[in-house]
């Protein structure tokens, strides 16, 4: 079953048609990889999947993304509870100008969490086993938010490097450290779906192998979408490939079948590095 | 290769001569004023100059307070009705107006920085000052208009452009991504802007009130044409008042054969020179404690 389908979606900048009737369903619990050339509407899909696509000027879409059945752009669709449920991560980490712990407070903060609500969130948290609890510390003297600031900052693999310093300026960590932030920031506002732009592309190869491992690891509890132009890396780690050429969804299945027996001439010649 | 460091070298010099240049310049300032107020403060009491508000040249009376408080009093009250003014209209322009209402609002808003302070002056009398006699009579107040409001009116207006463009530059400069990064969190665009925008670009904001700032304090011709220059220190915003640009601007070159006159008026200049460069040194500090609380974010 998937909670995640695109409907013959078409999105234009002007009279510029970046995708032409697009149609998949996103498997759920999985990493799905966009791969094509530069330009090819990667981005442009990716953002649509929870309508931050519309913040760009000049855009139009047609055509539905249902997301437990739902069209999101159904007319009285709830753009903020949709963003809740899909995280975007952006192309270039952007530390929102506060603190590291402000930073992942942000969006529980936004959404104006109860402290029961933070509670409940980090219940669930617990029995996913990703984050080890560790027994001898004193929770008392934390309050909720603390506890959910830790805990999505170990779910995002950053918190050994920072919890020393969780009220300096987000915008001293490295770019690798940044994004890896930028992660947590996503994950603490619990979505459903992470959509993630070439999440890797500004980093250093040992920060994006960091951030490459914690998406293996999340998958067990999220359904994350991934946009990448590195073949190695689609290959390293998608369980789902979708493959766009010129705004259009030339192929797309299980990245076993798709990486070995490709169907399109396409994808072939992608796939062999005759066209990037 | 040594004709290029040679020129490079040429090069240094010049620029290094211009700045020193400059900064000699600003000494010359400061040296001529004080030395041409230095007659007036060896002659009469220097806090008795500071504190008493009698102007009665003639006896040899010299009390600068009337001039001092209504020359912060006018900046203050027109830095208190642009600010927020002109921080709602950059934070409109930069997020909320689309790029075709930009495109109109810019150029207008160019324009209104062209326009000669005299023409303020004019429009200060024809239509402000009626206005605040309006309004002074609604409030019981039997005033001319020429007063302590319209010359705040003015100079308001007159700061507008300056940190209007200046803010929503600086606003515009906040990379797109961020706004993005808070957006897709599901922040409400009001939350973007208050929490994520302006708070990362709040040193460029402070730093075109600043600009403002600077600009108001030294403005003298429309401000003269309708605070009514009278040196009494105002009782209420509707009673009329008197800076210390109007007051070298109406008398410099006339009434010099009063003792001690020029050298009263060198004295106002300075003093006016002392309240920018405070306001100055305030602001640079407040902007580099920000910067220091990394609330920038090019900290
Ligand atoms: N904001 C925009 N305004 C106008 N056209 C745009 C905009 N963003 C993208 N486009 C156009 O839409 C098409 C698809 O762009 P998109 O950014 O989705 O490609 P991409 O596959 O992500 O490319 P890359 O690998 O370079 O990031 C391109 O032709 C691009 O020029
Ligand atoms: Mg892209």
């Amino acid at each position: 079953m998937t909670h995640t389908k695109l409907r013959k979606l078409k999105i234009s900048y002007g009279d510029n048609h970046a995708l032409k009737e697009i149609n998949v369903d996103i498997p759920d619990k999985q990493i799905t990889a966009i791969i094509g050339p530069s330009g090819c509407g990667k981005t442009t899909l990716l953002k649509s999947i929870n309508r931050i696509i519309e913040l760009s000027e000049g855009v139009k879409v047609r055509g539905e993304v249902l997301i437990d059945g739902a069209n999101i752009y159904g007319k009285d669709a709830d753009v903020l509870a949709l963003r809740k449920k899909v995280g975007f991560l952006p192309q270039r980490p952007c530390p929102l100008p506060m603190s590291i712990y402000d930073n992942v407070a942000f969006g529980p903060r936004i959404h104006r969490l109860s402290e029961e609500q933070i509670t409940k969130q980090l219940e669930k948290q617990k029995t996913n086993g990703l984050v080890k609890k560790e027994k001898s510390k004193k929770y008392q003297d934390y309050s909720k938010m603390d506890h959910l600031v830790e805990h999505y900052l170990k779910l995002a693999g950053l918190w050994d490097e920072v919890k020393d310093r969780l009220h300096s300026s987000a915008s001293k960590l490295s770019i690798g450290q940044q994004q890896r932030l930028a992660l947590a920031r996503v994950l603490a506002i619990e979505p459903e779906v992470i959509l993630a732009d070439e999440p890797t592309s500004a980093l250093d190869p040992l920060s994006a192998k960091l951030v490459e491992e914690q998406f293996k690891l999340l998958k067990k509890d999220y359904t994350i979408v991934i946009v990448t132009h590195i073949l190695r890396q689609a290959r390293r780690i998608a369980d789902y490939v979708m493959f766009m050429y010129l705004g259009e969804l030339i192929e797309h299945g299980p990245a076993e079948k798709f990486f070995n027996a490709p169907q399109k001439d396409k994808t072939k010649e992608y796939l062999s590095g005759e066209i990037s | 290769m040594k004709a290029r460091k040679k020129a490079d070298s040429i090069a240094t010099f010049f620029f290094y001569s211009s700045a020193i240049f400059i900064g000699i310049l600003a000494l010359i300032i400061l040296a001529v004023l004080v030395v041409k107020s230095l007659p007036i403060l060896s002659n009469n009491n220097f806090f008795e100059l500071l504190f008493s508000s009698s102007w009665r040249p003639s006896r040899g009376e010299f009390g600068f307070l009337p001039f001092i408080v209504g020359t912060i009093e006018v900046t203050l009250i027109a830095m208190a009705i642009a600010i927020p003014i002109c921080l709602l209209s950059s934070i409109y322009l930069s997020e909320y107006a689309t790029k075709r209402m930009r495109s109109i609002f810019m150029p207008v808003i160019d324009l209104l920085a062209g326009i000669p302070s005299v023409v303020f002056g004019l429009f200060g009398i024809l239509v402000i000052v009626p206005f605040v006699s309006f309004l002074g009579k609604m409030f019981g107040s039997s005033t001319t208009g020429y007063s302590l409001l319209s010359g705040s009116i003015i100079l308001a207006i007159m700061v507008f452009p300056i940190i209007i463009s200046v803010a929503t530059a600086v606003l515009r400069s906040v990379p797109h991504e961020l706004r993005e990064s808070s957006l897709a969190l599901g922040a409400t665009r009001w939350q973007t802007v208050k929490k994520v925008v302006v708070r990362s670009s709040i040193g460029g904001l402070i730093a075109a009130v600043v600009l403002g700032f600077s600009r108001a304090i030294g403005e003298t011709m429309a401000v003269l044409m309708v605070i009514g220059n009278v040196a009494i220190i105002p009782k209420s915003l509707f009673d009329p008042a008197y800076t210390l640009t109007s007051l070298i601007a109406n008398n410099y070159g006339e009434m010099m054969s009063i003792p001690m006159y020029d050298s009263a008026l060198l004295l106002a200049a300075l003093m006016l020179l002392l309240i920018v460069a405070f306001f100055n040194i305030i602001s640079h500090i407040i902007l580099s404690k920000l910067i220091k609380h990394n609330y920038t974010n090019e900290a």
